[in-house]
């Protein structure tokens, strides 16, 4: 291994910014406050002015920002995209984070100094489709969809020009990422446009005496028992019935979590780590990067990884290595 | 109207037999212009259908039908970039990407984009037209002013899904198999079993959508039937229908009929009910709402 993994950490506010880079982010990465970016939920995000000040502090403490503009701008109104770009490379963002082919195509032609990643959210899974990216836009990185195990992670990385970032920690996307309209079956809100998936807007919890049903939509997602935890009713996490009988058929409420792969990830030649969680506390970010960065000093100087106790902020308090082993499928 | 209809490729496992006897009738029956063949959803059910190709292809082509080869959804593993390298380099084959590993070896020369490919606006649609892509086939979600923006640029002929489940997501995890206590590489091809897709219900009963291995569709049929003059006049100039275990020459003929003139819309969507009793009908993304409900035309019936 040539260089240590960089850590990358969500910033879904200015405070979450500042707690990530001072427990040791290597680069946050963020978004505008609106469509543009695949976290648009209500009170997060980025202004204009917040984007600049965050920058201002990573900057100062060696951190480089990533501003994420990765949902598919809309027909006939592309304009807020194109907006995003050109502002966040007036205000020196170190990079862009990119899904739609036509936006990629605008950054190369119209900000060809500003470095550009690959979002998970173009799902590009392959080679071929890799290496697209690169000669048509110039992609310097491509953040790896988690449909990948990691015997598959290891020979991409052989035959691509790019460096490669993985998901490393937190919520996990069953489906191929940027390809999935089921929020949007449900709710009309499509997360490829509107950047939110299961939108609180359209979340209802009804209280039936024996009980706790979630919904999205006119659709029942769940349902608990007094003494059970409700969760957030995120469709593809859901109970579902086939043939009778109900199952969390697409996923258990699991979080990822990467860490005992951490030494196998860099040997696959991954460059980049990412901790999912722009919705998440200003805590959470400082504990997952805090024990992220240990990991990462461990195994750069070939030490044993320390022990980790991140249970207590898993999702369902349980947690699952995804795709990354083959038996996931 | 003078818009042309394409079929589909055939989605579900279906044994290679009836597969064959599908598109031989489609061949000789069918009032489409245009049939898509090839597997989208699952590499592992490949080899099955491989043998019958030749004969199909000749055939429809024998009807005067455009054949379209359509490529893999979602490509990770050698054997479905393999699958994808040799798809894309057939000799004279007109092929469809649904992926962009496929459009990327297509380049530079004539081809389809299917509708797994992320085509949300001219941005992307303008790259592709200067890559290649003479046809693209439009992702579900979209509504209609996206689509009337979308029409709007030149060089590239647009056609959009009028009949059928609505592909909505694809996974590395194969449901199918799940759903049986069972993972993707032991599947013993249960999916097999559903020739429309596995029917998901909600826990409380409600049907809400159909697994087709590694594919996730829409327990509704999309049908937009009463909407086929508005996508014509924005100049939309081809309609797809995807297949279903049902009389699919009989419902092509439905939306011929309609885009011939010779029945209205509302005539037409009343035959498609009683032609697929087993479907209940949705249009909401053409509407800009929730893709699951039933808004114009749908709503009146």
């Amino acid at each position: 291994m040539n260089q240590p993994l960089e850590l990358v950490c969500p910033a879904g506010t200015p405070a979450a910014l500042r707690a990530a880079v001072d427990a040791g982010a290597d680069s946050v990465y963020l978004g505008f406050r609106d469509e543009t970016n695949a976290r648009n939920f209500p009170g997060l995000n980025f202004s204009r002015d917040e984007l600049r000040a965050g920058i201002a502090y990573a900057h100062g403490r060696g951190a480089k920002v990533l501003v994420a503009i990765n949902t598919y701008p809309r027909a006939g109104h592309q304009a807020p995209w194109h907006r995003a770009l050109d502002d966040a490379a007036r205000l020196d963002a170190d990079a862009v984070i990119l899904a739609d082919i036509g936006l990629a195509d605008y950054a190369a032609r119209s900000h060809p100094g500003l470095r550009r990643h690959l979002s998970v959210q173009a799902s590009a899974s392959s080679p071929e489709a890799i290496r697209f990216y690169h000669e048509a836009f110039g992609i310097k990185r491509v953040v790896l969809p988690r449909v990948l195990t990691l015997a598959e992670i290891a020979a991409l990385n052989r035959q691509i020009p790019v460096e490669s970032e993985v998901f490393a920690f937190g919520g996990l996307c069953v489906m191929a990422e940027g390809r999935c309209a089921l929020s949007s079956y449900a709710t009309g809100q499509s997360p490829n446009i509107c950047g939110v998936c299961s939108p609180p807007s359209h979340v209802r919890y009804i209280d039936q005496g024996d009980r706790l049903v979630s919904k999205l939509g006119a659709f029942t997602i769940n349902a608990f028992s007094a003494d059970e935890p409700a969760g957030y009713p995120t469709l593809c996490k859901g109970r579902f019935s086939t043939g009778g009988e109900a199952s969390y058929l697409f996923e258990e409420p699991t979080s990822l979590n990467i860490l005992a792969l951490l030494p196998a990830l860099a040997e696959a030649g991954v460059r980049a780590l990412k901790i999912e969680g722009r919705q998440r506390g200003r805590a959470y970010v400082a504990e997952v990067v805090a024990a992220f960065r240990r990991a990462i000093d461990a195994l750069a100087r070939g030490e044993p990884l320390p022990p980790l106790n991140l249970q207590a902020v898993t999702e369902g308090q349980r947690e699952t290595a995804g795709a990354y082993r083959k038996t996931w499928r | 109207m003078t818009a042309k209809l394409t079929l589909g490729p055939v989605l579900f496992h279906w044994p290679a037999e009836t597969l064959r006897d599908f598109y031989f009738r489609m061949a000789d029956e069918a009032p489409v212009d245009s049939v898509c063949l090839g597997e989208v959803v699952c590499a592992k059910r490949m080899p099955f259908f491989a043998p019958q190709v030749p004969a199909i292809v000749e055939r429809l082509k024998r009807a005067g039908k455009e054949v379209i080869h359509s490529s893999l959804a979602l490509v990770m593993n050698e054997r479905e970039r393999r699958a994808t390298r040799e798809l894309a380099a057939a000799e004279g084959f007109f092929v469809e990407a649904n992926d962009m590993a496929a459009a990327a070896l297509l380049a530079g020369r004539p081809h389809a984009i299917g509708p797994y490919v992320n085509v949300y606006n001219e941005g992307t649609l303008d790259v592709l037209a200067r890559r290649g892509a003479v046809r693209v086939c439009l992702p579900v979600e979209l509504p209609a002013p996206s689509l009337a923006a979308l029409a709007g640029v030149p060089g590239v002929e647009l056609e959009v899904q009028v009949f059928g489940r609505l592909p909505l997501a694809l996974s590395a995890r194969c449901y199918h198999a799940r759903s049986h206590g069972r993972h993707k590489d032991s599947c013993q091809y249960v999916c097999g079993e559903d020739p429309d897709g596995m029917v998901v219900e909600t826990i409380d009963g409600q049907p809400f959508l159909a697994v087709n291995g590694i594919q996730c569709l829409s327990y509704t049929f999309g049908n937009l039937i009463g909407e086929l003059a508005a996508l014509s006049a924005m100049g939309i100039g081809r309609f797809r229908l995807s297949p279903h275990d049902t009389d699919m020459v009989a419902v092509a003929r439905r939306f011929r009929d309609v885009i011939d003139g010779r029945a209205e819309a509302g005539a037409a969507l009343e035959n498609l009910a009683a032609l697929v009793p087993q479907a209940s009908f949705s249009n909401g993304f053409y509407h800009g709402t929730e893709g699951a409900a039933a808004a114009g035309l749908l709503a009146q019936a």
